[in-house]
């Protein structure tokens, strides 16, 4: 891709000669926002860290505008990569008032021309009268707002955000996550978060990357992961879902461990293999009238639906997402069917990333 | 908040612990209700002038060296990593454990005319040979400032380390050099640690007597001590004594007024620090800049003891060196947790009363500290033995003593003379606990003692454990308020090394001197352990919270 | 709680109520009076309790004290303290015999409140190897121009140069006093040194050709570092005049106090033959009583002739001294 503002190829970061993250490569187009999506160890932070330059690569490269600025044995100093970053806990300067936080990496400019900047970026933020604030005088998400701005200022070739909503309360982290991303797209920022929250990942990015076991597992569009996940690791990663067995059949469409029938749309799995059918709660549809009926094991309200699991006779489990106003009480038989848009399946036994491609139906549902 | 109620207890603890440390200032400052004219009109005309200038000079000459020793090594100790870097973060702080005078000794027989330098260097180059004298305001600036640097090395390194790289780091990322990003962010967000720091460092030099004595250099209390000794005026020497404590006091206010409305509390969790690595030259000029003063501050000195000590050994080493070591053990320990004590209540109370009257209370309880030791002695003296007499008077009882030469006096004593050295570490500390956290934890249903124990004694580790060693080392050192309310044979390694200097037998006095580095020595190295075992734990922890949060 | 107290109480007065005992305020240190009272004890029974602190600590204890003071005596290692102690009321006077035969007039107190027990000269040291005996004189004479850039000197803070000043201040007056100081300053090769042995050593190490210490810093020295035998060495000053200049280390009976008699049995003692040479000789001190002989170390630095002004004028004139010092410069 030309002109990606931001390109990984094949980088490898870690600390005392162990790697952490390995063979990572993706980019990211000017006025994109990026997301690396991962577990605590995962080394997401670390390869924002990298990014930035406050961590050497092992191999691999970072290019930053077609330059580059790290590479085994090389990088460009952190001040000199036009790198903006807000940190997870905010580390705003706690001696300077907000104004001067925002300011601080205006140093080229002069004084009327950092106070018309930093009025402006107050302002885009919505904390224009909270300029000569200490920053212990505001809330957690008016600190991230001021964090936000003062990485803003200096207009950065790529803002790096490394869980910028980790240290805020749930209910304020959806409604920041949508704030931040119009700021971000108003301001026309290249940008890429770490999180390890899928929801905040989906609500702020146009891209999202799966990092586990040291690998950039898929960087992908949100709707892609969750619909074509490329391995298990990354569908057990993204949204909820069970894995149902099933065994393939000599025309390539699977016997589910309950009778049913899914036909991938590829049928190159061995015949007679056992495997691993991803169903996800919205697969599961609740229909009085099908055969296969499930007992409910527990039940979730939220709100619009409920999320019910259900035991079925193997004893095996499944999630149904189901609208609210069907009610059932715990221990009761409900008739369920599979709905599945297309059928996700792995072989038995095969985990992490060198497992073979997928199989993938893009054929209609069977009824169980 | 709390209503002021409730906080009336809190207030009365403060005003206590202050009262006990103000005590020996009423004696020193009832003084000048009798004023000494003559003595006064003579040290107005002939030693004051000169002294104020000389004590100024000493003052912010040690203050810019122990600033400039101590946040560099803090700063190197803290955030880079180089070969030699885990020695040296311990081993920087053991010049704490020689008294200044006897460094200042050693300093001088080192390399005045007869030392062992000169003499070789005029050997090789002729016996006109002159170098600059040692025994001058540079040569006592020079070695006060390696023997209190520690101060500062010791508070700024609290700070640097947990927040040192991140402040780097933050700069870096708006575009500031490392080198900028040092003095935009880092230094100012260490300040009142360093502050705390230098201020002991300074209260100390206007205190000292022993050192400048050695080094020629007059300063305020050798007017103080010509007033009482030679002039034979106990009141004119307190009299200049209480401008010590104006002196301390203004210090201070104005720290605290420059400080303004500012708060240093970071406002977010620190994150797990990685130190930089240094390389090549870089790491050679680290490793021996931290080398070079560990030499000059502690090993080279140490190392003249040890040579006299083993010549001494045999004639002095004695039985009752164990019992030496043990009490003076026990003093510091017991002073140790004492203090700690003290201003935890005082350093509590003023950051959560927040008034002029509790914050005036704090800084009177900490400017014993500025006092010289031996009018301080007197100062908690005179009250106890007019206690006493009272006591025997009034009851008619048949004794000298009731409270007077008690170990209980003696701690009361040195908690006066120490508590800003417990008190500063501890509220720069409490600077560190959030709002935030105190109101979560309070609305956990923690509040009053429990806050303190569940909350703020886990966060305030590193503090107490800071404010505990410099007092333990302090008082183990410490001379002239052990001698005047020590029991009858209760004699420590301190008092031995008094013994032996006060009839000039330095050589002597090594032995005991030794025995009070090492035996200082010990607790350091082992603190030190702790402290990066708690850190280490700390970090641990933090990292186990993200993980249950992902879950 | 009551009880408690009284028990309390009880258990320190028992500690206190001990039979025969002494107790001293000690600015004499440690190692030079325990084994003097030890064999005190030893051959009487009699304990000596101490405890050892610089004189002026020591004097504000008493007062503060006041009659519930615990001392019997208070020892001092010069006479200006003893004599400001007694000018203060801490001290009365002793009618003892024994002490007025073993203490000359001139090392005690007019008044007996207080007694010499040794003598501490103070002499002119100078480089043979510099400098001819025989161009030594006074203390006077080291005013003279002809010593510029040659002397060193203690500095002025410590007693034994204030005793001194005070004696030339009570031999010539004020006036005289001050050119002689003033004239030591002019002459100064390096800045005061903070004790003793630092200016013996500078002198042999040829940075002065002159200076002036007290005699048992210089035994201790040469005790310590035999090799610098022909390079420092001693001269009587004044000795066609007034005298070497004396000091002395010595006790006095507190007003208080509450073992008297023996304090004063502990005094004479001290004065005696037999212990005499115990208190001088540990510090290479001369013994106050002319019976007595000083140790063969100190005897051979021959016989000389010392000041016999009262040593009580050095306490008398201290204060004039100090300020003098001042004036003339002398740090």
């Amino acid at each position: 891709m030309i002109g990606a503002q931001l390109q990984l190829d094949a980088v490898r970061v870690g600390y005392g000669g162990k790697p952490v993250v390995t063979d990572v490569s993706f980019r990211l187009a000017r006025g994109e926002i990026g997301c690396l999506l991962g577990g605590s160890g995962s080394g997401k932070t670390t390869l924002l860290r990298a990014i930035a330059g406050f961590e050497p690569v092992m191999g691999g490269e970072i290019r930053l505008a077609g330059r580059v600025v790290s590479s085994a044995g090389q990088a460009v100093p952190a001040h000199r990569r036009g790198v903006g970053m807000v940190f997870q806990d905010h580390a705003l300067f706690p001696h300077l008032s907000v104004a001067d936080n925002v300011g601080f990496g205006l140093r080229a400019l002069t004084r009327a021309e950092r106070a018309r900047r930093v009025d402006e970026l107050l302002a885009l933020v919505g904390l224009a009268e909270y300029a000569h604030a200490w920053p212990h005088e505001l809330s957690g998400g008016q600190q991230q707002r001021v964090a936000l701005a003062r990485a803003l200022a200096p207009r950065p070739a790529l803002v790096l955000l490394d869980e910028p909503f980790a240290n805020l309360d749930v209910g304020l982290r959806e409604r920041l996550s949508y704030e931040v991303r119009e700021l971000l797209k108003n301001s026309e920022s290249t940008a890429l978060l770490v999180t390890h929250d899928q929801h905040e990942a989906f609500a702020m990015a146009d891209t999202v990357g799966v990092l586990a076991d040291g690998r950039l597992q898929q960087w992908a569009r949100p709707y892609e992961l969750y619909h074509e996940p490329v391995n298990r690791r990354v569908a057990e990663f993204i949204g909820e879902g069970v894995f149902l067995t099933g065994r393939v059949r000599a025309d390539g469409c699977l016997t589910l461990e309950l009778g049913e029938v899914v036909c991938p749309r590829e049928r190159d799995l061995p015949v007679g293999a056992e495997v691993d059918v991803l169903i996800r709660p919205d697969d599961v549809v609740h229909d009085d009238h099908s055969p296969v009926t499930a007992v409910v094991r527990a039940r979730a309200f939220r709100g619009a639906q409920f999320l019910y699991t259900l035991e079925l006779a193997s004893g095996a489990r499944v999630q149904s997402l189901v609208p609210s106003h069907h009610d059932h009480r715990l221990g009761e038989a409900i008739g369920i069917r599979l709905e599945l848009d297309h059928v996700i399946a792995f072989p038995r036994g095969g985990e992490g990333a060198h497992q073979p491609a997928p199989a993938e139906c893009s054929v209609p549902t069977y009824r169980l | 908040m709390l209503s002021r109620r409730r906080l009336l207890p809190l207030r009365v603890a403060v005003w206590a612990v202050a009262s006990l440390a103000a005590l020996p200032l009423v004696v020193v400052l009832s003084s000048l209700l009798h004023p000494e004219t003559a003595v006064w009109a003579h040290l107005g005309e002939h030693v004051l002038p000169e002294l104020i200038g000389t004590t100024a000079a000493l003052v912010l000459g040690v203050c810019a060296g122990v600033l400039l020793l101590g946040v560099s090594l803090a700063w190197l100790t803290a955030v880079y990593e180089f070969p030699g870097r885990r020695f040296f973060n311990w081993a920087l702080m053991l010049p704490l454990a020689m008294p200044a005078y006897v460094l200042a000794f050693v300093q001088v027989g080192l390399l005045d005319f007869t030392g062992p330098l000169q003499t070789v260097l005029r050997g090789w180059f002729g016996a006109d040979l002159r170098l600059p004298e040692i025994r001058s305001l540079g040569g006592a600036v020079l070695v006060l400032s390696l023997s209190f640097y520690p101060y500062v090395y010791l508070l700024a390194r609290d700070a640097f380390a947990s927040q040192g790289q991140r402040a780097l780091e933050v700069a870096q990322s708006l575009g500031l050099t490392p080198a900028q990003g040092f003095w935009r962010v880092a230094l100012p967000l260490a300040r009142p640690w360093i502050a705390a720091g230098v201020l002991l460092a300074m209260m100390e030099t206007l205190a000292d007597f022993g050192a400048v004595y050695i080094f020629g250099v007059d300063t305020f209390t050798t007017a103080i001590y010509k007033a009482w000794f030679s002039l034979f005026s106990l009141p004119a020497a307190t009299q200049l004594a209480s401008l010590l404590v104006l002196a301390a006091l203004t210090l201070m206010s104005l720290e605290q007024w420059q400080r303004g409305w500012r708060r240093y509390t970071p406002t977010g969790r620190s994150q797990v620090v990685r130190r930089r690595r240094l390389t090549g030259w870089a790491a050679a000029g680290a490793c021996g800049f931290a080398a070079l003063v560990l030499a000059v501050a502690f090993v080279v000195p140490v190392a003249q003891l040890l040579i006299w000590a083993i010549e001494v050994a045999p004639q002095d080493l004695d039985a009752r060196y164990p019992a030496f070591i043990g009490r003076s053990l026990l003093l510091a320990v017991l002073a140790a947790l004492l203090v700690v004590g003290l201003a935890l209540v005082v350093g509590y109370g003023e950051r959560r009363i927040r008034d002029r009257s509790t914050m005036l209370a704090a800084r009177i309880a900490s400017v014993g500290y500025a006092i010289p030791g031996t009018v301080l002695a007197v100062g908690v003296f005179v009250p106890v033995a007019w206690l006493d007499n009272g006591l025997i008077d009034v009851f008619g009882l048949q004794t000298s003593a009731v409270f007077k030469g008690t170990v209980a006096v003696m701690l009361l004593a040195l908690a006066a003379r120490f508590l800003a050295v417990g008190l500063q570490p501890i509220s720069s500390g409490l600077n560190r606990v959030s709002v935030n956290q105190e109101q979560a934890a309070r609305s956990l249903g923690a509040a009053g003692a429990t806050l303190v124990w569940r909350l703020h004694l886990p966060l305030l580790r590193r503090s107490l454990m800071t404010a505990a060693l410099l007092v333990f080392v302090d008082v183990m050192k410490e001379m002239p308020i052990t001698l005047m309310t020590r029991p009858f044979g209760w004699d420590t390694l301190a008092v031995r090394v008094f013994e032996m200097t006060s009839e000039g037998e330095w050589e002597r006095a090594a032995l005991p001197a030794v025995a009070l580095v090492l035996v200082g020595l010990l607790p350091v190295i082992m603190l030190t352990r702790t402290a990066e075992g708690a850190r280490a734990a700390a970090s641990g922890y933090a990292g186990a919270t993200v993980t249950e949060v992902v879950r | 709680m009551k009880k408690l107290c009284v028990a309390l109480l009880g258990l320190v007065m028992a500690g206190t109520a001990a039979a025969a005992e002494v107790v001293v305020y000690s600015a004499r240190n440690e190692q030079l009076i325990k084994p003097v009272f030890d064999a005190y004890t030893q051959e009487t029974g009699v304990t000596v309790k101490f405890i050892t602190d610089k004189e002026g600590p020591l004097m504000a204890r008493l007062k503060s004290e006041g009659q519930n003071t615990p001392a019997d005596l208070l020892l001092t290692v010069d006479a200006g303290n003893l004599w400001q102690a007694a000018h203060a009321g801490l001290l009365q006077p002793v009618q003892s015999e024994a002490l007025n035969k073993n203490v000359p007039a001139h090392l005690r107190d007019p008044d007996n409140q207080w007694f010499g027990l040794s003598v501490r000269a103070r002499t002119i040291f100078y480089n043979p190897t510099l400098i001819k005996p025989e161009q030594l004189s006074s203390y006077e004479d080291l005013a003279d121009p002809k010593w510029k850039g040659k002397l060193c000197l203690r500095t002025s803070k410590k007693v034994y140069n204030q005793s001194l000043v005070a004696m030339l201040i009570a031999q010539h007056g004020e006036a005289v006093t001050e050119r002689v100081v003033k004239g030591w300053v002019a002459n100064l090769a390096a800045p005061p040194f903070p004790d003793d042995t630092k200016m013996l050593e500078a002198i042999a190490a040829g940075q002065c050709q002159v200076g002036i210490a007290n005699t048992y810093y210089f035994g201790r020295l040469l005790k310590r570092q035999p090799e610098l035998e022909g390079k420092v060495a001693l001269f009587w000053a004044n000795q066609d005049g007034s005298g070497v200049h004396v000091n002395v280390a010595g006790a006095g009976l507190t007003k208080y106090a509450k073992h008297k008699d023996e304090a004063v049995k502990l005094l004479e003692w001290l004065s005696s033959e037999k212990a005499q040479n115990l208190f001088a000789d540990e510090n290479m001190e001369f013994p106050v009583n002319p019976a007595v002989k000083p140790a063969p170390a100190v005897a051979a630095w021959g016989a000389f002739k010392p000041s016999v002004i009262n040593v009580a004028k050095a306490g008398e004139l201290q204060g004039d001294a100090v300020k003098l010092m001042d004036r003339a410069g002398y740090k």
